[in-house]
């Protein structure tokens, strides 16, 4: 294959590391005035890209670069809501940046470079491709935490993101070099090859501990989950929507191919593990959720459990936990994106409120707010009829389907403990008295934001349910 | 004719229409200008609550005569489940399916005809929020005709356990007043109310979706014919049981899981109460009858020990505990575990008579317990108290209201000629079939049933008028004598003749119990 032919399968990736540097160098020169106009241009840049990935040759297999980039049904599924959520969560920000004075314009660009190393992530079959990935998404990550450089918060929970994620990086490769050393390889192919054909690799597995360690902290799956509540709670706010967002999806989506392509051979070696992982963070997004009053650190939490639900899936190892995987993380990410839009409405004369009971009597003081919380909190705790139900379902019954019945009971009880926290919020905005309403004009980012999160998970995806496990069937299936 | 007619989806019609509803109050409600603080002015509010109330009335209405229509359709004489609807949904089997038989096209009727009246018990004891109250409500009927539909276990349960959240919502929000003390943080009771019913029925259903979970994954489907017909091994059959019944005592509930029946029933308000013990309760026991029995034959059986003993001591214990209240809610509220503890005895007796009993109480309890919720929510309109010692002597200034008392109270006992007789006479010749000492300890509880409700009886509406508060008190107005009028008119019908109610079971029930003693013999029990 030429290079132009392959460059021709990398279109959506060509587009976003091209437009990124056009618009550093437009930005550069027209400052930050230029703000709001490189904005819309990235969210074009990534609605563009979403289309290239759906207009491209996604039905097929297709290598490139000598095996380490793969384009197939499970990347494109994956970049499609990754550029989707990297664009609201674009979106989301301008009012918010322009009330804190941070309307900067690495901002956005910085959210597309991100967005770039999480397409590699969902694409990458070598572990250099995939340290490559992981590396160019973190980066911007770690700078976007710290963006609001005069807040002291802000500036800590980008060193304590960067400090952890260098670590967890550590790991990685410390795990990518011994599972090369005991292989040969960086390829996945080659990899499930060599795993598949010896009988004990111990330092394989080893290496592959290590491995795992190192994307645990990415998805922040307990015990690797220390710095998320921290980070969550001192990033500026649309910055933790978009945390709590895509990049979830994209280290659950690397997870779930390094596991099940090039580590299927070894299944009974790490299936225990990610069952335990998928254990604690479950307990522990359930449990260290109660005692919280900060919003934002209660959502850290919340998303620390639903890592956990997630790994039920993948802990399955099948093809049916890896479609699960994937239903469960699209309805994450849509209505995490809604829940953010909220809290980002959570606007009061004189700055952004975080507590939960800023929230009370919402039902009274600003009734479709309140409407909207609802439905999506109710998805959070996955009760019927919300979309988050379905997500629930799917991987429990990959579970069971894999004979974990234990981890899908666990995950019952965990599920039934973490309705409290939400309902809490519920009881809040429905049962207390009203505390001093929020501005009512919001925008129409935020609104569409959150009323297109909360109609899609009742009643759009319920009654539409059918494609979206299909186009996750179909995904899953190319990886196996 | 008839053809074309039960071609039609009436069964979604009936089911979605007071969504439908619900959508137009919303709508409404979104047009109404509002302040900065969300606040409507007086007079928009008002007319906002009227259309509301009207609304609702007229949508409820409308679905118990096309419910009724239904039942014109439906041919009691057939078994098997008629005025079928499939349509594709989740793909794999699990398809949005609906379909009635003997066992829930009364239940269907039960629901819609409740339901109206519960808007009629609300129509001036709310008096905040009333909008959003009448929502609540439209959208819990939608999803109790949904369980009673559903031909499909994926939707049944999605029904199931959606109607949690409305219920929750009325108990929370319009719940009554004071303050509960509950591991060390103070919060308002009825907030402690709502949060136990949702978590405790929550964590009860779960298990469930667990079980059925690994249902599909043997049988391919969530099809409820299909897996009746499944055989399931008699290991599987043993924890599938358990996890069913996990979720469904909760629901009914059974002792000892009961707890959060009366904290729930004292908080809500008066409809919620008469919602709650007339349908949300069967729902336990139709579950139990649509899944247990059928489809797990002989872990049923093995475990029919078990809900004996459990029944027993619900029929006992519970009404004891029903002796010692002294709110006239909480009084009901445990009267209604020990009149379900003889659904569950009759159903699990597998005999003809049992589980026509069961069905027949749960009918008639529906009537009975909502009529005795009236009943209190008259009072409690005029005197804002359920407490017993609060009241004496009302026969002296509300005559009607005490001869309807006593009409409801007497069928809660079981007189002969209310339909309240022939459940439980039913329900234990089911029992001594099979066990006469099943059947002599349930009897116990028809003596204290009598015990608790005529003390009640008497401590409220008989003895001198002493309290002043009570001087004034009226009579039962025209809209609470239609209520329960209407009610007490359904208890007498069922009462004499319960021949029509339960020749419409009897198909269904027929069938059960012939797979039923089918599986039990093909394992040599």
């Amino acid at each position: 294959m030429g290079i132009f032919d392959t460059l021709s399968f990398t279109f959506p990736e060509l587009t976003l590391a091209i437009g990124a540097m056009a618009l550093l160098i437009t930005g550069v020169f027209l400052g930050d005035k230029s703000a709001k106009q490189i904005s819309m241009a990235c969210v074009v840049l990534l609605v563009g890209a979403a289309v290239l990935v759906l207009v491209g040759p996604s039905g097929t297999q297709t290598s490139l670069f000598d095996g380490a980039f793969r384009i197939d049904s499970f990347s494109s599924y994956c970049k499609v809501i990754i550029f989707g959520a990297a664009a609201f969560a674009i979106l989301m920000s301008d009012r918010y940046l322009a009330g804190e004075q941070l309307g900067r314009f690495e901002y956005p660009i910085l959210i597309i470079l991100a967005a770039f190393g999480m397409s590699l992530m969902v694409s990458a079959t070598d572990l250099i491709s995939l340290y490559m990935g992981v590396e160019t998404q973190s980066l911007a990550l770690y700078v976007l935490a710290a963006f609001n450089r005069e807040s002291q918060r802000s500036t800590e929970a980008g060193l304590k993101y960067f400090v952890l994620g260098a670590l967890s990086s550590g790991l990685l490769l410390y795990g990518a070099s011994l599972v090369y050393g005991f292989t040969g390889s960086t390829s996945f192919d080659e990899i499930a090859r060599v795993a598949t054909s010896t009988d004990t690799n111990t330092g394989l597995i080893i290496g592959l501990v290590f491995l795992v360690s190192g994307l645990a902290f990415k998805v922040s799956a307990a015990p690797f989950h220390m710095w998320t509540p921290d980070v969550y709670e001192g990033s500026p706010t649309p910055v933790t929507a978009l945390f709590a967002a895509a990049p979830k999806l994209a280290a659950m989506a690397l997870f779930t191919r390094v596991l099940t392509t090039s580590f299927s051979g070894v299944l009974t070696d790490w299936q225990p593990v990610i069952a335990m992982i998928a254990v604690a963070s479950m307990m522990v997004g359930a449990f260290s959720a109660i005692p919280q009053t900060n919003i934002k650190r209660l959502m850290a939490y919340s998303s620390i459990g639903h890592m956990g639900y997630a790994l039920i899936g993948l802990a399955s190892g099948s093809a049916e936990g890896v479609r699960s995987v994937l239903i469960y993380m699209a309805i994450y990410v849509m209505m995490t994106i809604g829940t953010f839009a909220v809290i980002l409405m959570m606007r009061r004369r004189g700055g952004m409120t975080e507590n939960i009971s800023d929230l009370s009597g919402l039902s009274r003081t600003n009734m479709p707010m309140a409407l909207i919380m609802t439905v999506l909190l109710f998805s959070l705790a996955g009760v019927p009829p919300t979309a988050g139900f379905f997500g629930k379902w799917y991987v429990f019954l990959a579970a069971v389907e894999a004979e974990l019945v234990w981890l899908a009971v666990v995950g019952v009880f965990a599920s039934a403990v973490s309705a409290f926290y939400y309902l809490r919020i519920v009881w809040f905005m429905w049962f207390d008295e009203p505390a001093p309403a929020f501005e009512r004009d919001s925008g129409p980012a935020l609104a569409f934001a959150a009323w297109g999160s909360a109609i899609l998970m009742f009643p759009l995806l319920t009654v539409f349910m059918g494609p979206l496990t299909q186009a996750a069937g179909i995904a899953a299936a190319s990886l196996f | 004719m008839t053809e074309s007619f039960a071609g039609q989806p009436w069964l979604s019609l009936i089911t979605f229409a007071p969504l439908f509803g619900a959508l137009c109050i919303i709508a409404r409600r979104m047009m109404s200008r509002t302040d900065e603080n969300g606040n409507v002015a007086a007079a928009e509010q008002a007319q906002i609550d009227n259309t509301a109330r009207w609304v609702a009335l007229g949508i409820t209405t409308l679905t118990l005569l096309v419910s009724l229509g239904v039942y014109v359709l439906y041919d009691p004489a057939l078994s098997g489940y008629q005025l079928v609807e499939e349509v594709e949904w989740l793909g794999g089997g699990i398809n949005y399916k609906m379909g009635v038989d003997g066992i829930s096209i009364l239940f269907v009727l039960l629901t819609t005809f409740i339901m109206p009246i519960c808007i009629l018990a609300s129509w001036d004891s709310i008096k905040n929020r009333v909008a959003d109250y009448m929502i609540a409500f439209l959208v819990l009927e939608t999803l109790m005709i949904g369980v009673f539909c559903a031909l499909d276990l994926f939707l049944f349960y999605f029904f199931f356990e959606g109607s949690l959240i409305p219920m929750f919502l009325i108990i929370g929000v319009w719940g009554s007043k004071g303050t509960k003390e509950f591991g060390g943080i103070s919060m308002p009771s009825r907030v402690y109310a709502a949060l136990k019913f949702f978590l405790y029925t929550l964590l009860g259903s779960l298990l469930l979706l667990v079980a059925m979970a690994w249902m599909y994954a043997q049988a391919g489907t969530t099809d409820i014919p299909t897996l009746q017909n499944f055989e399931f091994s008699a290991g599987a059959q043993k924890w599938l049981w358990l996890a069913f019944f996990a979720s469904f005592a909760v629901k009914m509930p059974m002792w000892p899981v009961h707890t959060w029946l009366p904290d729930a029933h004292v908080q809500a308000p008066t409809a919620g109460s008469v919602v709650l013990a007339a349908i949300l309760l069967k729902m336990g026991g139709y579950g139990f009858l649509r899944f247990s029995l059928p489809m797990f034959p002989i872990a049923s059986l093995d475990f029919a020990p078990l809900v004996y003993a459990l029944s027993i001591v619900a029929i006992i214990y519970t009404s004891l505990v029903a002796l010692a209240q002294e709110d006239m809610k909480k009084l009901i509220a445990y009267s209604s575990v020990a009149h379900m503890g003889f659904v569950t005895m009759g159903i699990f007796t597998g005999t003809k008579q049992g589980i026509e009993g069961g069905l027949f109480q749960m009918l008639s309890h529906g009537f009975i317990s909502g009529a005795l919720f009236l009943c209190v929510g008259v009072v409690y309109d005029r005197m804002h108290t359920r407490e017993i010692a609060a009241y004496g002597g009302l026969v002296h200034r509300m005559p009607l209201y005490a001869f309807l008392f006593l009409f409801f109270t007497l069928g809660n006992v079981g007189l002969p000629g209310t339909s309240g007789f022939v459940g439980e006479i039913l329900a234990m010749t089911g029992a001594f079939k099979v066990n006469s000492w099943i059947a002599f300890f349930a009897a116990f509880g028809v003596i204290l049933s009598a015990a608790y409700a005529l003390r009640l009886y008497r401590q409220v509406v008989y003895g001198e008028m002493t309290k002043d508060a009570l001087m004034e008190i009226p009579d039962v107005d025209r809209r609470e004598l239609a209520m329960l009028g209407v009610l007490m008119a359904f208890a007498l019908f069922l009462g004499f003749n319960p021949g029509p109610a339960l020749s419409v079971f009897s198909p269904a029930v027929d069938v059960v119990i012939e797979n039923y003693n089918a599986a039990i013999a093909g394992v040599g029990h």
